[in-house]
């Protein structure tokens, strides 16, 4: 689906991504996890063209798009649903979600657009309630299914999320997970950065872990979830025990 | 049976993919974690992140055995000693033992690529596996055992040298599949040949035979006694131990486990690859091992790239069968020899068990080889001088005509030379230095 080779990105002189190399099969959940200044941000966005890699490779579905524009990205079936969901708050559910289909119109293809919005209030239907509410009204948990929603409607084949869960409560957290596991039931390909590791590799089929700007571990969501360094960082107080446990290094 | 059809049969630009992004992560971790690797890189100035695919592997110095003695006992580990839940180490024959330490993911890992091994060979939860290495330190008996378990066989874990007591159980457990040193497959079929007991006896269809190379001759020989399929397997400890590559059905090569371990095949002498094709040494670089990752380790192990697809629908590289060590590679006139080559030549010629030994020494400046040659117990010539003669010349005319080395030959008497139990075999007594 998509296969990057030692990608290299930042802001002006600040390197972030030191030469990245991952990849996503079709029909996976793929996560990224590490600490907050990592480059998993960055590296989404790289990915969606939103920054300029320095140099590297992105092949998406076999064609290089390493240096496409972003809407062209959108076009080859890969979407970003960023963090903070980044909604119009002072425009309508509807509205926002319509946002996600600007690559259909104009191409006569408004009817695909209109089929979709079906796809996702089926999908959410709490969003077919309030699809006329402004979008700044909601909760957190409804505004990220807008966010998703929006993604979903320019039929992509990879959608890219950006810490799904920040913000949300833990049952609204699992929730979302739950949308993340439909999709990649439906035929979707996920790759998803999260802080929040515990919840996103329950569900995720592979995992990498990042640490300032490079990728250090590369494995099943199994054995990232067995990997002592991984519990130590990234597992939380759910694991203070088990360190608590191992005395000093 | 393709234990793990989705990595034993990668396209090849997914595998290599993949490779490189744990090539990279593993370079990641022993920079950060293991100082041998970072004081190494630092010296020669390597930036980590100028790999940058395959190739670039060649920019990196080799491990060596004896860079892994320095660090003796856990000073090359790349995870904390806390995170280590198993010890094996190698059999410090040549010197100091290397320890490798496991961490519970290396112990899952190297679980699976055994089971590989076992489904490769045909076995499944349907067979009593019965497991003769040694359970000690070295990985043999511990790395099949927990293999064996993985795919549900039912596992015999019985090591030991009584060889009779073995056959005991073989037969009353109703042992299927017989995983040992070759050396011991064949110790059993003698000692029930001596009883006058037909090894039909046994249940025996299947033997995983590894720790040490055997030649295809002693295969057959194997093969006719137990009546039995037989095959190979190739692992050494300090990369993980048994799993490293193994024999499919087809007996045609073993497939190497790219999806974990990078495979190189250089010239012992020049460092250099050689030519696909080209008997050399084995290097491997582990990809995701995390107590005790390797860059780059010369094996010692001579071998060769099989080319060509195989039929049995696995993708990963196939290397030929050991032939030999690089130390115990014998430079005689400028020739190469292993023992190897000499297996195969004793082997031809009826009446020898393959048992032997090379003793080098130094007369007048001159090399000189002795070969002690085991005889089998029915060697009738023993008490005609004249007919004794002839023999050891005929052994010598050939190794003359096929290795072109001359060599003494003395007769063994039968079961005097050590036998291999577990333990590896030290074919060659070097008395030069």
């Amino acid at each position: 689906m998509i296969r990057i080779r030692n990608l290299e990105a930042g802001y002006e002189k600040l390197k972030v991504l030191k030469g990245i190399s991952l990849h996503v099969n079709h029909g996976e959940i793929v996560t990224i996890i590490g600490a907050n200044g990592a480059g998993k941000s960055t590296l989404l966005n790289t990915i969606a063209s939103l920054i300029t890699p320095s140099s590297g490779e992105i092949l998406l579905q076999g064609k290089d798009v390493t240096l496409a524009p972003p809407d062209r990205i959108v076009k080859e079936g890969c979407v970003l649903v960023p963090e903070g969901r980044q909604l119009f708050p002072t425009m309508t559910v509807k509205e926002n979600l319509i946002l996600g289909a600007y690559t259909l119109f104009g191409h006569k293809k408004s009817n695909d657009a209109n089929m979709n919005l079906e796809q996702i209030y089926k999908m959410f239907p709490i969003l077919n309630d309030r699809q006329s509410q402004l979008a700044g009204t909601l909760s957190g948990g409804e505004q990220q299914m807008v966010a998703i929603g929006r993604g979903l409607m320019s039929n992509p084949v990879l959608i890219m999320m950006d810490e799904p869960s920040m913000g949300l409560a833990p049952l609204i957290v699992k929730d979302i997970f739950k949308v993340v596991e439909t999709l990649r039931n439906q035929g979707k390909t996920v790759l998803i950065v999260e802080q929040n590791a515990k919840a996103v590799l329950e569900i995720a089929d592979r995992g990498y872990v990042m640490e300032t700007g490079n990728l250090v571990l590369e494995g099943s969501a199994e054995e990232l979830l067995d990997n002592n360094d991984v519990r130590r960082a990234y597992l939380g107080k759910d694991y203070k025990e088990f360190t608590d446990m191992g005395g000093g290094e | 049976m393709i234990y793990n059809m989705e990595y034993e049969s990668m396209e090849k630009q997914d595998l290599e993919q993949l490779q490189i992004e744990r090539l990279q992560a593993t370079l990641h971790r022993v920079y950060r974690n293991v100082s041998f690797y970072k004081a190494l890189y630092d010296k020669e100035g390597i930036q980590i992140d100028s790999i940058k695919s395959l190739d670039d592997l060649k920019k990196l110095p080799f491990t060596t055995k004896n860079d892994l003695r320095q660090s003796y006992p856990y000073e090359a580990f790349a995870v904390p000693l806390r995170d280590i839940v198993r010890i094996h180490s190698t059999s410090g024959t040549t010197g100091k033992p290397i320890v490798v330490g496991y961490t519970k993911n290396d112990l899952k890992t190297w679980s699976s690529l055994v089971a590989r091994i076992l489904s490769a060979a045909g076995v499944t939860s349907h067979d009593f596996v019965q497991i003769a290495f040694d359970y000690s330190l070295s990985t043999g008996g511990f790395g099949f055992h927990y293999g064996a378990e993985k795919i549900g066989a039912s596992v015999i874990p019985y090591s030991g040298d009584d060889v009779m007591k073995q056959i005991q159980v073989m037969k009353d457990y109703r042992t299927t599949t017989l995983v040992s040193p070759p050396g011991y497959a064949l110790h059993v079929a003698s000692l029930m040949e001596e009883m006058g007991r037909d090894t039909q006896e046994l249940n025996l269809s299947t033997g995983l035979f590894g720790s040490e190379p055997w030649s295809e001759n002693l295969r057959k020989e194997i093969e006719s006694r137990l009546k039995i399929e037989t095959f190979d397997n190739y692992g050494l400890t300090e990369i993980i131990g048994p799993g490293v590559a193994f024999e499919c059905e087809q007996h045609s090569g073993l497939h190497v486990n790219e999806d974990h371990f990078i495979l190189e095949i250089i010239n012992p002498e020049t460092l250099e690859e050689v030519p696909s094709g080209e008997q050399g040494e084995l290097v491997f670089t582990t990809l995701t091992k995390e107590g005790f990752p390797l860059i780059r380790y010369r094996t010692g192990d001579i071998s060769s790239i099989v080319e060509g697809d195989c039929a049995c629908g696995r993708t990963t590289a196939r290397i030929s069968r050991i032939s030999g060590r690089t130390d115990d590679m014998i430079i005689v006139d400028g020739r190469n020899i292993f023992p190897s080559n000499i297996e195969e030549i004793l082997f031809e010629i009826e009446g020898i068990e393959p048992h032997f030994q090379i003793v080098l020494s130094r007369e007048e400046g001159v090399d000189v080889i002795e070969l002690k040659v085991e005889v089998t117990p029915n060697f009738l010539p023993f008490d005609e001088i004249r007919k004794v003669q002839v023999f050891q010349e005929k052994i010598a005319q050939l190794l003359t005509s096929q290795l072109g080395i001359h060599a003494k030959i003395t007769l063994a008497e039968p079961k005097s030379l050590k036998r291999s139990t577990g333990e590896k075999i030290k074919r060659v007594q070097d008395n030069r230095k």
